[in-house]
Order: structure tokens, then sequence, then C-alpha cells
């Protein structure tokens, strides 16, 4: 009895912890992000599927490049760089060339990661810097569409996939045409509203089809329904912050509102600007990135509407038609700002008394 | 969380903190039993917050239960009481739960003795001036029995300028495990309310809440019935979350007040003390008599008999583990609760005044709760929504990594932190924040120290 000592050990408190890891986080956000995918092959075919591989690829790669020439234990097995990978992909137009979204992925990781010293320490967005770089470096190759569900389009690839490293792209006209796709004008519906302007109509795109994702655009940028629901899964189990999202829809319906009000004419509906282009996809996935948003409750409504406010500006009056990439990406920029600028009250002090000290 | 909140109104409760496991069924539902005598008991001379008592006795002189050992140095420090009949062994350091060996005095029990209570003196504590029953608190050597073991008296005695209103009582008990407050509510009613009433006049408060989470119906439905008619003490019901039973929360909750950031309740007009605290001073007093025993949950999946055990002060957690059985693969043992508790490191250490609670831990929950690997912080703001005082962990804890401890306390709020581990809780990368602030606020204590 009285011989059987245990053997202790002397821990800090608290001795209990209740919390998903960060590797089991970022492996549920690449769950969330699978049907998102699906649906990117769904209708753009095999395609999409080389896509999502080689920019999946590159990403992990050039995380696990960076940490063996730093003799560091290997990062990539907490997910993150997947998460960048499919990002990044669906961001790209399907019919992007593999190469040109390899190297994309190897600078977002490189330049916006791995830099900065990996893992939350990132300032920007690494898949979204990496789209920005090729949308610098490619202009054209990023605004070549095609169309949602064509035939044959899952045997077949769209002949810009694979184009030969450092060469032009093949064009994609012939190939659209050969699909006969009826009334497709290798645009898309954020195009179509800018050029919209007299020529053609602001509102050609159905809202409903833009809900459901049914209409040329980046692999995975569609669907708004698919993403909203995927998103919902993430903050119903606590892994992203849902008033993120909902901050940067916000910030767009007011920003849209105020200007489809001034002229209906000219500057398209709210509804329309939430439902098309990125905005969906970047509010639900890209912009709620932990890392790069603020952590304070009054900085990630600021981070949202800020958001919001820059993706309507961008995509009126800017020379691009889409603008939530760089609408996130300034975000990012102004996170540790925002965060600074809103640190919560604390229990038992007054802000005025911090003010006048 | 916003939803959450918007569910849970209707209940008084403060905002963020945590839902931990409670574990609490086991031995919430046990009558409070007695543990028997250790054959020798070890007490420190600083079971409180303050200076350590002075000895009154010397090696090889023979004590019987309830006599005083030591002796208050100062107001801010309190007596101490032979828990038991016997001879006086050894005066000299033995080891503690918080690390260094201390100061101690070790008592040989008398193997025949019965164990009466042979020292009293019976008083009128209704006839008693507030300033008479704090010579009276502190005459008993009491102190909070919740775990912060600050010098009930010293709460009693409200600074000059400030006028108390509320006395609160807490019964919250929000940490996993521990019911000692549960049991204490439920079996020792009357002399809590004796306890209360001491108290209110003490500080001269017109009222008393109690409060309670709503885990625990009996104990609300027991007190309710056995309030007085005239109003003056009530119950006051607040959710199940941790930690409310902090008793800044506690305040916010039950009276929407703040304690100013530094300040103690009084400043506020509350005074607050726990349950146990009270019922042990509600039975004490009229006897004149000191603490010398109390209730404690020993408990966790590594012991064969958990429960509710009156321990006299002094007893050793060997013998502890002896009377109870462990499980072979204990692996952890705990003073207090999982959250704020004290890991000791040696199975020499007595049961001292601010024990709430043994837990003895195994393989599995250090399996379940130690992180194999430390992440960066990913910014995810869990420990934002957690903290309880509202302070920003996630920055203090990327202040700390780059040791700029004055930045964290001039600018970030450091000293609020009371250190009540929900950050830590709920860091998915699982960095170890309290440890980090304990760590930050020792050395800029010790910097204040060395510039003085």
């Amino acid at each position: 009895m009285v011989d059987k000592a245990p053997v202790i050990e002397v821990r800090t408190s608290p001795h209990v912890r209740h919390t998903p890891t960060v590797d089991q986080i970022m492996r549920n956000v690449v769950y969330a992000l699978l049907p998102v995918c699906a649906f990117a092959v769904y209708l753009f075919g095999i395609s999409a599927i080389a896509l999502i591989l080689a920019s999946v690829l590159a990403c992990v790669g050039t995380e696990q490049l960076f940490c063996r020439l730093s003799n560091k234990p290997s990062t990539v097995g907490d997910f993150s760089a997947v998460i960048s990978g499919i990002l990044l992909a669906l961001t790209l137009p399907p019919g992007f060339p593999l190469w040109m979204a390899a190297l994309a992925g190897f600078v977002g990781i490189a330049l916006a990661k791995v830099m900065f010293g990996g893992i939350g320490l990132n300032v920007f967005n690494p898949a979204l810097v990496g789209r920005a770089f090729v949308q610098a470096a490619f202009p054209v190759a990023i605004t070549t569409w095609t169309p949602a569900r064509a035939p044959g389009r899952f045997w077949e690839f769209i002949p810009s996939t694979w184009t030969f490293p450092f060469a032009l792209p093949t064009p994609v006209g012939q190939w659209v045409k050969d699909m006969a796709v009826d009334g497709f004008t290798g645009a898309t519906p954020l195009a179509l509203s800018k050029l919209g302007n007299g020529v053609v109509p602001h509102f050609a795109t159905d809202t409903g089809n833009l809900f459901m994702g049914i209409t040329a655009g980046s692999a995975g940028e569609t669907s708004a329904i698919l993403i909203l629901v995927c998103g919902a899964y993430l903050a119903v189990r606590r892994m992203m912050d849902w008033r993120i999202p909902a901050a940067v829809i916000l910030g767009t319906y007011l920003t849209a509102e105020i200007f489809h009000l001034m002229d209906p004419s000219t500057y398209p509906s709210p509804m329309f600007m939430i439902l098309a282009g990125g905005l969906m996809l970047g509010a639900v996935f890209m912009a709620s990135d932990m890392v790069a948003s603020p952590v304070t409750p009054v900085g990630v409504w600021v981070y949202g509407i800020l958001i919001g406010f820059l993706t309507v500006i961008i995509r009126l009056f800017g020379s691009l038609s889409e603008g939530v990439m760089y609408a996130i990406l300034f975000g990012n920029a102004a996170s540790p700002l925002i965060s600074a600028m809103t640190q919560p009250r604390v229990y038992g002090t007054s802000r005025k008394k911090k003010a006048r000290a | 969380m916003g939803l959450m909140r918007l569910i849970g109104q209707g209940k008084a409760t403060f905002t963020h903190g945590i839902h931990p496991p409670e574990y609490k069924e086991v031995t919430g539902a046990k009558d409070i039993r007695r543990l028997h005598f250790a054959p020798e008991m070890v007490l420190p001379l600083s079971q409180h917050f303050g200076k350590p008592s002075i000895p009154i006795v010397h090696e090889g002189q023979e004590v019987v239960r309830g006599e005083p050992i030591a002796k208050a140095d100062g107001f801010m420090s309190v007596p101490l009481h032979a828990p038991a009949t016997g001879v006086i062994k050894r005066i000299g350091l033995m080891p503690t739960a918080r690390g260094p060996k201390a100061e101690a005095i070790t008592l040989k029990l008398h193997a025949g003795a019965s164990q009466d209570i042979l020292y009293d003196m019976q008083q009128d504590v209704d006839g008693m001036t507030p300033e008479q029953i704090v010579k009276a608190v502190q005459d008993t050597g009491m102190v909070g029995l919740g775990g912060a073991s600050f010098p009930t008296h010293v709460k009693m005695t409200v600074p000059a300028g400030q006028k108390v209103d509320t006395v609160m009582v807490n019964g919250c008990e929000c940490e996993p495990y521990l019911t000692t407050d549960h049991r204490v509510m439920l079996e020792y009613s009357m002399d809590l309310f004796a306890g209360i009433r001491v108290a209110m006049k003490a500080v001269g408060a017109e009222r008393a809440i109690i409060g309670i989470e709503d885990n625990k119906p009996d104990a609300i439905r027991e007190l309710r019935k056995a309030c007085p008619g005239d109003g003056s003490v009530t119950v006051g019901v607040m959710k199940t979350k941790y930690p409310q039973g902090a008793e800044k929360m506690m305040i916010k909750a039950l009276l929407g007040r703040e304690v100013p950031s530094g300040g103690y309740p009084s400043a506020v007009g509350v005074s607050v003390y726990n349950v146990a605290t009270l019922a042990q001073l509600g039975s004490l007093l009229p006897d004149g008599r000191g603490l010398i025993e109390r209730v404690v949950t020993i408990a966790g999946p590594g012991i064969e008999h958990p429960g509710n055990y009156l321990a006299a002060l002094g007893t050793p957690l060997r013998f502890v583990l002896q009377q109870l059985g462990f499980e072979g693969d204990a692996k952890q043992l705990i003073l207090g609760g999982p959250m704020m508790g004290v890991s000791v490191s040696s199975l020499d250490v007595p049961v001292t005044k601010g024990v709430s609670g043994i837990l003895v831990l195994t393989e599995e929950e250090k399996a379940a709760n130690v992180p194999k690997q430390v992440w960066p912080c990913i910014k995810c703001a869990r420990c934002v929504q957690a903290c309880p005082i509202h302070l920003n962990p996630s920055e203090l804890g990327m202040l700390a990594a780059k040791r700029k401890y004055d930045v964290m306390e001039e600018q970030f709020h450091l000293n609020d932190c009371f250190e009540c581990g929900c950050c830590t809780y709920v860091c998915p990368s699982a960095i170890p924040l309290v440890q980090y602030f304990r760590i930050a606020k020792a050395i800029n204590r010790e910097n204040k120290e060395r510039a003085a």
C-alpha cells in the first residue's frame, strides 16, 4: 500500500484543453473547399482538375522546398499550403495554362508566406498574392474565359491548359466556337456589366443563374449558394469567423446600393454585385483568412466593410472588371492598423480615461 | 458566440468565457465524509496571502486540537491552529505546492487521542461591534477558502471613504470537477446564513446575494427556502460558464457593476466571500474556535473513491492517496481545479487552507489535454473571444515572445489578467499564453523592485 507511489509530472495550468488544433482547422477548411472544387469540375471539366492539382502541388512543393532549404521541420502537414493552392486555382480562369498556375503558386507561397516567416506571420493572403502576380504578368491569359457546361468538357482539355512553359497560350476562340454555345461572348457577367454602358444592358445575366453559378468565370467563383453552404459548415464548427463574410457582403451591399439609387441605368444592383464574380468566394474563404484579418471584435466589421466598399469602387471605376482580389489585399494591409485602433475595452477601464491619460 | 448569447438570455452572466466539461456528477451527489487523521501533519506557516504566521510553540511541545500554534504577524496575516492533538515534531523547511520549500510546523499525532476539540471559548457574536467581529475573524485564522487564501478579516475591513452596500456570497464553483461549495451549500446551510449575517454586519451592508450557477438546481432550491423572510438575503442564479466564480465576473453578472482596473470590489460597494468561508465562520465564531479543517473535493479518473471529504489541514497528499486509493497510471496531481490549480511535484505537500480540490489525472487525460505541438499564433481570435476581461491575449502573447513585458503592462493591461486560463484552453496553436503572462508579470514585478 505504501510503496505504490505514482510517478507524477508537473505542468502549468490550465490542465484541461478543448479546442481543434491548427492542422484540424486547416483540414476542415480543405473539406469545406472540396464541394466548391467539385462544382468547378462539373462546370469546366478535366481542365479544372488539372488546374487545381497544378496549383496545390506548386504551393505544397514550394513550402516543402523552403523548409528543406532553411533546415526547418516540414510545415506541410498543417494543410495551410493546400488551402492556398486550392484557393488560388479557384480564382483562375478554368483554361489557365498550368505552368502559369504553378508559377503563381510558387510566387504566392514564396513571396507572401515563407519570406514573412511561414504560417501565422504572413501579412497578405498567399493565394491572392500569387493571383495578383499573374494578373500583372499574364493579363491576357487571366481574362480568357470559357463557357460553363460546355459539351464534352470532361474528356477534352481546354486547349490553353497545356501551354508549353514560357510560350504564349493557345488561343481558345476557335475551340469555343466549335463548342457552339449560343450567345457566349467570352466575357464574364461582371465584364458584361462594365461594357454594358450603352452596349449590352448590365442585367444581361440573370441573378438566379449567378446564385446557382452557371455562368462563365473563374474556376470556383461562380456558385454563390454552394460557397455559402460550405462557409456555413465552417462557421457552425467555429473554424471561420462568420462576421467577416457578413461584413464584406454588408459593405458591398451598402456601397452598391448608394450608387444604384443614384443612377440605376448605369450602376448594377447590389444583388448583382454580391452574387457576381469572386465576391462570395473572396468574402467566405479569403477575407476570412484568420492570419491576415484583424482579431478584435470591432475590427473584423471595419475590415469586412472596407473590403466590400473597395470591391465596389474598383469594379465600378477601375480598369479591371473584378476588384475583390485587390480589395482583400488592401484589407490585409490595413488589418494590423485596424486591430491596433479597435482594441477592446478592458473590464474595469473606461475609454475616456485612457484618452485623457 | 452572438447567437449563443441570444439563446441564453434571461440568466445573469458576463460576456465571453468558456464552457469546459464539468465532471461534477460523481462527487456532487455524495455526502461529505470525514477523512482519517494522518499520523503526521505538516502546517506551512504561509497558507495565506500576506505575511507568514509566527510560531508560538517549540519542538517537543504537546498541543491539543484547536490550540493556536502560530500567531498573526501584523494585520495582513492570520494565526494557525493545531489540527489534531499531538506533539510538535519539528519546525523547519518542508515542500510546498508552489515549489520552493517553506517554513512549516510538523505535528506528530498521539495515536490514542480522541481528537475532540478541547480548546474553545464561547462568545456572543450578535452583540459584537464590526471592529470586534474583524478581530474575532482574524483570530479564527480564516482566509478565502475558494482558493485565493486572502485573509477574510482584511476583506471585512472596508477602506475609509468607501461604502459597501452588498455582500456577495460566491457559490458558483465554476471549476470543473470541484463540488465542495455545492455540498457545503446543501449540508451546512444554517452555518452559511449565520456567516452571512456576520459578514453583513462587519461591512455594514443591507443586503446579501448568494450567487449560484444554474447547474446546481438543488442548492438554489434549498437556499431559497432557507432565505430569511425580510428579503435581506436573496439567491442570484447565473449561467453555468467558466470563470463565473471570479469575483469580477460575478459582480458584473449580478449587479452590472465593474470593479475598476487595479481596485478591489469594495470600490463599487461590494464585498465577496466564498460560501465555504462563511459557512465555516458561522460555525467557528460562536465557539471562538480556529480553522483546522476544510471540505476538499478529491476526484479525477486516477482516484478510486472520489468524493468530498472533510480533511484536517496539514494532511499530506501521500496519506490522502493511500486512504482513497489511486489507479496505477496516475500521472498528475493538481491542487485546486483543472483550470487554475497547481500541479504538485511532491507527495509530501499537505492540504492547506486554500486547497479546494485534489485531482488525480491519468495518462489518458494527459494524452487528451497536452498538445503534441505548438504552432505560431494564427490570429484566429478565439482567445480574444474567450477572455472574460476583454484583453487581447493574442497580441499579449506575441509581445511576450518578443519579451516586451513593459509594453504588455503599459498598453495592453497585463495586470488585469487574473490567469483564469480561458485563452490557453481555446488556443488552437497550443501556445501556453497564461504561463507567458505569469512570467511577464513576475519579471515586471522584479524589475520594479530592483528600481525601487
